[in-house]
């Protein structure tokens, strides 16, 4: 076999001037392993998937006049429910600054642990992970699946596979109604799905997600990591010397010998590696880790356990394959070629005895904080404590103003002159509240509102609804006497008497003089 | 591309091309992606079956599905008008004094009365509503014709000196060039001038302005010359001109020959639920009493 690196899951005879059009899938029958990172990885499928699932169901009491779901992106009266936290559209910098923090958190553990995202967290990576258990369970290991695949169509065949593919289906239509349980109340929208009251737009998401999971999930798998998804591009570019990735230490490996106590016998030189193949057989990405780096693979690390097991096996140190920098990578290749002159010598790493030289270079967990990770550390949290300060500082009043521009003024039959606002004060708690508008700024000034009883004052008490904007139009008329040719600076204050929250707008009042 | 060349290191045959130095290599496509590459070739020609497509000479395929965005559209108002008319029915049902009282009738009154104003009453009143010379401004408070909603709603209803409504506001003003002597008009013109705080020229004309428009202007202007709605006289004494200039000249000039606004009768034009809907924004403009 020829290494393709480029496309990672596939290859080409070597010289082959008839280039294929296309190349057929390989297919991958990834083997069960046990291990601290397979454990580590079904600890994090049953959390992600227990968040995702779970979330939209958990209740958040914010009184009767808002939805009491903890989580609730409510599109149709664009608010954004977050525990006790709710978001208004103008107010959607938060979530530019949860982006931010996630590209500042993606540097930080891509430069540090490498892809992380890829081999953990990424829901293709977690629902790939469920699919291949569904495909075991009904289908058995490897060797199991591989015969069925080859074996022609029977009874046994037909159930197993119809099986596997049935519970990929459910699995997946469950993963698309998770999805809009976030858009609604989850209850009522879970019984009125079966009813069929919802929207298209909600059985067509449903439909299009049950689609890419089952597509993404069972049928294409790797693909999508190899050939539709960016991530690997960006994240590769972001690796550094010193980011932990998934290696096979070729340094202690090689080199790899299948009857290792014959041919050590025999004098040869002999490497760790017995050529088991037991890390190939794991990989869900259908990769070999002994051909180097490579963009197939997502440092999922299940070939770490798998090579762990045979290392115990055959009574050697773990760590063949191993999460290692570069750079201590390179220090131990170099000692173990005479700085790359010669060919992998086992005997240069290793004691007489058989034990490892102390010149290997080992990890060091210091090494992950070095200064680009703490600035990438420093950048995060300073994003993080500026928006969470601005979260408990903000106001929930708020005050918009716009000046009428034609009539810029009006002239009132005494002489006086009149300017029209529209004034919009946002309550955004959810309960309701009395609000106090005044003006401030033209003390002879008198406030008219419309829809409200005139009261020639400068203040106002606005009964304003729960969580809602109240658009007012104002009137401000200025006594002749103190009209001036320029234009005035005058303030719209709202102020909620209660608890004294109070917003100040800052808005011009115009007369003849003015130029326009 | 006349050549192959194949990649030494991956065996992979290059695209042929050369930058600097450097090829790319011709890796091949995975199979699904091929088929997805047919499949939306498949689906751009059952889009030009089903929706308009081709050109002809005079006209296009129409599709078999038969859509155009003018029909949409056509739907899409249909479906508006049909939102619409629950309020405009209850507009129609409404005394228009009753639709202030009622917040989302109002709103939607007020809404459609300025959509109405934009079409119709701009080239005259202005776009702001701030009218012009001879062109009442319809945000103060000065009303010729009365500014409560009912009497709004009357003056755009029958409209203004226009023949064709029997109900119309008719009372002009008469051509007092034809009964005062140019004297005695200068005397009025000073007079009505100090009304609203002006310096006349000559202030020994205003004691004689003051008899004549006694005798004269008072029938229609009033007593305190502040106005009389019934015949849509203005007020003199405020500082708000629509006529005139406001000049003591000005003001001679009206009184010698006199000019009048005129204003159609738009329930003929309109219907009686938009005249309401205009009545009801006029009057939010601000000088609503
Ligand atoms: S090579 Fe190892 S770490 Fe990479 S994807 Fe395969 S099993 Fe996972
Ligand atoms: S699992 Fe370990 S010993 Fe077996 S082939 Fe892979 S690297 Fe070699």
């Amino acid at each position: 076999m020829t290494t393709n690196i480029p496309s990672g899951g596939g290859s080409t005879p070597a010289g082959n001037s008839d280039q294929p059009l296309y190349e057929a899938k390989r297919r991958v029958f990834a083997k069960k392993v046990e291990g601290r990172f397979r454990n580590f990885k079904w600890l994090i499928l049953a959390v992600t998937m227990a968040v995702y699932f779970v979330t939209p169901w958990l209740r958040w009491d914010r009184g009767e006049y808002a939805p009491n779901q903890g989580v609730l992106l409510d599109l149709a009266s664009r608010r954004f429910y977050f525990f006790p936290i709710e978001i208004w559209p103008q107010e959607f910098y938060y979530v530019a600054g949860l982006l931010v923090m996630a590209g500042f958190g993606l540097f930080l553990i891509t430069s540090a642990v490498g892809r992380a995202w890829c081999g953990y967290t990424c829901p293709q990576t977690v629902w790939v992970d469920l699919f291949i258990a569904v495909e075991r369970f009904f289908q058995g290991d490897r060797n199991a699946r591989m015969k069925l695949d080859s074996s022609p169509w029977s009874f046994d065949k037909i159930w197993r596979i119809g099986a596997t593919h049935l519970t990929w289906l459910l699995i997946s239509v469950a993963t698309g109604m998770g999805w809009i349980f976030y858009f609604g109340n989850a209850p009522s929208v879970f019984v009125k799905f079966f009813t069929g009251e919802l929207p298209f737009v909600a059985y067509g998401t449903v439909m299009v997600l049950t689609f890419t999971t089952y597509a993404f999930g069972g049928l294409m798998r790797e693909q999508v990591c190899i050939y539709m998804c960016p991530w690997p591009r960006i994240q590769a570019a972001m690796l550094d010397e010193q980011s932990l990735v998934v290696t096979y230490n070729d340094w202690r490996g090689e080199p790899r010998t299948r009857g290792a106590k014959k041919a050590a016998a025999a004098g040869l030189p002999v490497g760790d590696c017995v050529d088991c193949n037991a890390c190939v057989a794991v990989c869900p990405m259908g990769i070999d880790i002994r051909e180097g780096q490579q963009l197939g693979c997502i440092t999922c690390a299940l070939c770490i356990d798998a090579c762990d097991s045979v290392m115990d096996k055959i009574g050697k140190e773990r760590g063949l394959i191993a999460y290692a920098t570069l750079e201590e990578y390179d220090s131990n290749m170099n000692l173990a070629t005479s700085n790359r002159t010669t060919s992998i010598q086992p005997e240069k790493v290793r004691n007489a005895d058989g034990s490892f030289s102390d010149k290997i270079r080992h990890f060091d967990w210091r090494i992950i904080f070095r200064p680009r990770t703490l600035l990438y550390i420093g950048a995060w949290s300073a994003v993080g404590l500026a928006m969470l300060f601005l979260l408990f500082t903000r106001e929930r009043l708020d005050v918009n103003v716009l000046h009428d521009r034609n009539p810029q003024y009006v002239m009132e039959s005494d002489g006086s002159i009149r300017n029209g606002y529209t004034v919009r004060i946002l309550n955004m708690m959810p309960q309701p509240r009395t609000i106090r508008l005044s003006i401030d700024g033209l003390p002879n000034a008198v406030m008219k509102i419309n829809g409200y009883p005139e009261n020639k004052g400068q203040v106002y008490d606005i009964p304003v609804k729960p969580d809602e904007a109240t658009a007012l139009k104002v009137f401000v008329t200025l006594p002749k006497a103190d009209v001036s040719s320029q234009a005035e600076e005058m303030r719209f204050i709202v102020e909620d008497p209660e608890n004294g929250e109070r917003r100040v707008y800052k808005a011009v009042f115009n007369g003849p003089g003015v130029k326009k | 591309m006349s050549e192959k060349h194949i990649d030494e290191l991956s065996g992979v045959e290059t695209t042929g091309h050369s930058w600097d130095g450097i090829r790319e290599l011709n890796n091949p496509m995975p199979r699904w992606w091929v088929w997805t590459f047919y499949a939306c070739i498949v689906w751009a020609l059952a889009y030009t079956v089903v929706y308009p497509s081709w050109p002809g000479l005079t006209t296009n395929v129409k599709g078999y599905f038969g859509w155009s965005s003018r029909g949409q559209l056509a739907t899409e108002l249909t479906e508006a008008q049909a939102t619409k008319a629950v309020y405009l029915e209850k507009i129609a049902a409404t005394p228009v004094a009753d639709i202030l009282k009622d917040e989302e009738l109002n709103r939607f009154a007020t809404a459609g009365g300025a959509a109405a104003f934009k079409v119709n009453c701009t080239p005259c009143h202005g776009s702001g509503a701030a009218g012009g010379n001879g062109y009442p401004n319809l945000n103060d408070d000065d009303w010729m014709w009365g500014g409560s909603i009912d009497e709004i709603y009357t003056t755009i209803t029958h409209g203004v000196r226009y023949t064709d409504d029997a109900e119309t506001h008719a009372s002009e003003m008469p051509v007092f060039g034809d009964i005062l002597s140019p004297e005695e008009v200068k005397q009025v013109a000073a007079y009505v001038y100090s009304l609203s705080g002006g310096a006349p020229s000559d202030a020994a004309l205003v004691e004689p302005g003051k008899a004549l428009f006694a005798d004269n202007c008072a029938s229609c202007h009033g007593e305190d010359a502040k106005g009389l709605k019934d015949f849509g006289a203005p007020n003199l004494t405020d500082a708000i001109w629509l006529r005139v200039d406001g000049s003591e000249a000005g003001i001679a000039g009206q009184v010698t020959k006199p000019t009048h606004g005129v204003m159609p009768a738009w329930t003929a034009r309109l219907g009686d639920t938009t005249v309401k809907e205009l009545a009801v924004f006029v009057h939010s403009l601000g000088g609503g009493q």
